[in-house]
């Protein structure tokens, strides 16, 4: 195939993301399983790279969990959004960006679905109104949080102090990226490079040195899936997908894993504990596991923030492995420091899974 | 530790590792079997489906998955009545595909 023709069909997988003034609308499981991710997103869009990210206090939970756990209709769903929509309008922006997979996901389908059904806009429209004489405008642009990390990784690489590189070797880190189901595998067209390539996190770690290891089960789902873990009888088949995912990229012996999605840095973390438990299995070295970070953790690392304001001590797997391989100094005795040093409890150690 | 759910048997199916042997020797014997759609034609037609659990669909699938001890009991309730073969829309005939899997279960290497 001709070189252009390669541009002109890659052209249609890319995504317009502005560069600068965006809505910023918060997840709700992220900030109990991560909680410095949002706050290190604002951190560096904002303060490091001096871009304009509002967010408002008064905006809610987007109803995308419920939806998928069939306990509200879309209606219900569509309601609530129409009045983050409205908060967006009020503040005077026009782009809104997500922190979490799930909710850019439900307002992709909500403004899909109003594409296509307009009377159900203005019916939304009605009850937003009676509800609380608010209006609003449909974004111009609606991207997830980490296609803006995407899209300034170039700026974040120039910034670093710190690489995705075997700091003894030299060889680049063995990374597995993962995308949350809700990113392009419902509207391919919303994420950078599709249902087919999404490359959103493949590109940031490209970008600061890392690289991308392509195993079986790389677009196999996390395993939350929403009604197999919240129902708890079906929590058995959630693991076994995860299972699944490590018995896939084991053979590759990875670093780390980052991904862009609020549950799947949780059960890719927390289910190897209870796959050591029940298995006796681990997958990192000597009976370690492999951390699983968000993006923004990552881009964190990359840039110097100190690992432990990035909140690394709250994952099931220890990072400390991955620290000493990037050459990132960390203290071992202020893990579990809180704000202000104060002391925060230390857990109890697994029985099978080496976590530090 | 019990958490109260464990790890679900997985439904992989390496085909690298499975015997296809009786599948591949009934192909042989009657290549007509490879164009199944498994539309389940055959199944819902079966006299005996309803109480003993036999369906033709199910005993190709298990055979393309070189499942044998799945077949075995399935191919033991066939009566041979060839409705199935009646309504088989790629025209397989199933009656022979069953009569020919018995035989090779036997070990007897005769076509019909």
């Amino acid at each position: 195939m001709i070189y252009q023709g390669k541009q002109k069909i890659w052209s249609d997988y890319q995504k317009e993301i502005p560069d600068n003034h965006w809505f910023y609308v918060r997840s709700c499981i992220r900030q109990n399983f991560w909680p410095a991710s949002e706050k290190y997103f604002l951190v560096i869009c904002r303060d490091m790279l001096g871009r304009d990210i509002f967010e408002s206090e008064h905006h809610t939970t987007c109803g995308g969990i419920a939806y998928h756990c069939d306990t509200i209709p879309q209606e219900t769903a569509m309601t609530i959004v129409a009045r983050q929509f409205a908060l967006m309008t009020e503040a005077g922006y026009e782009n809104l960006v997500t922190s979490c997979i799930t909710s850019f996901g439900n307002y992709a389908e909500i403004i899909e679905t109003w594409r296509e059904f307009p009377e159900l806009e203005a019916r939304i429209r009605e009850d937003l109104w009676k509800a609380c004489r608010r209006e609003f405008k449909v974004p111009k642009y609606l991207a997830h949080a980490s296609d803006l990390i995407y899209k300034y990784r170039g700026e974040i690489a120039e910034r670093a102090k710190f690489h995705l590189v075997d700091k003894q070797t030299g060889e680049p880190l063995k990374i597995v990226e993962h995308i949350g189901c809700h990113y392009s595998k419902m509207f391919p067209h919303k994420g950078v490079g599709g249902a087919e390539y999404p490359c959103v996190l493949s590109g940031m770690v490209d970008a600061w040195g890392g690289e991308v290891i392509d195993y079986p089960e790389r677009r196999h789902c996390c395993g939350y899936g929403f009604r197999q873990y919240h129902v708890k009888a079906n929590r058995g088949y959630s693991m076994s997908n995860t299972y699944k995912k490590f018995e896939s990229m084991e053979p590759y012996h990875p670093d780390a894993i980052v991904t862009n999605c609020p549950g799947c840095p949780f059960f890719l973390d927390r289910w190897q504990y209870v796959i050591a438990e029940q298995e006796g299995k681990t997958y990192g070295p000597d009976g370690h596991g492999i951390p699983a970070l968000t993006y923004e953790e990552l881009a964190g690392l990359v840039l110097g923030v100190d690992p432990w304001d990035l909140g690394l001590q709250v994952h099931q797997v220890g990072p400390e492995l991955l620290l000493d391989k990037m050459g990132v100094p960390y203290d071992p005795a202020h893990k579990y420091d809180g704000l202000d040093e104060k002391a925060l409890k230390k857990p109890g150690l697994p029985n099978v899974l080496k976590c530090c | 530790m019990d958490f109260g759910f464990r790890l679900s048997p997985s439904s992989a199916v390496d085909l690298d590792k499975v015997n296809l042997a009786l599948y591949d020797r009934l192909a042989e014997l009657d290549p007509g079997i490879r164009t199944c759609i498994g539309c389940g034609s055959c199944s819902a037609t079966c006299t005996s489906s309803a109480y003993s659990g036999m369906s033709v669909r199910k005993v190709l699938l298990a055979l393309q998955r070189g499942r044998m001890q799945d077949v075995e009991k399935m191919l033991s309730n066939c009566m041979l009545c060839g409705k199935c073969t009646m309504v088989c829309p790629r025209g397989i005939n199933t009656r022979r595909l069953i009569l020919n899997a018995c035989r090779l279960y036997d070990n007897v290497e005769e076509e019909v």
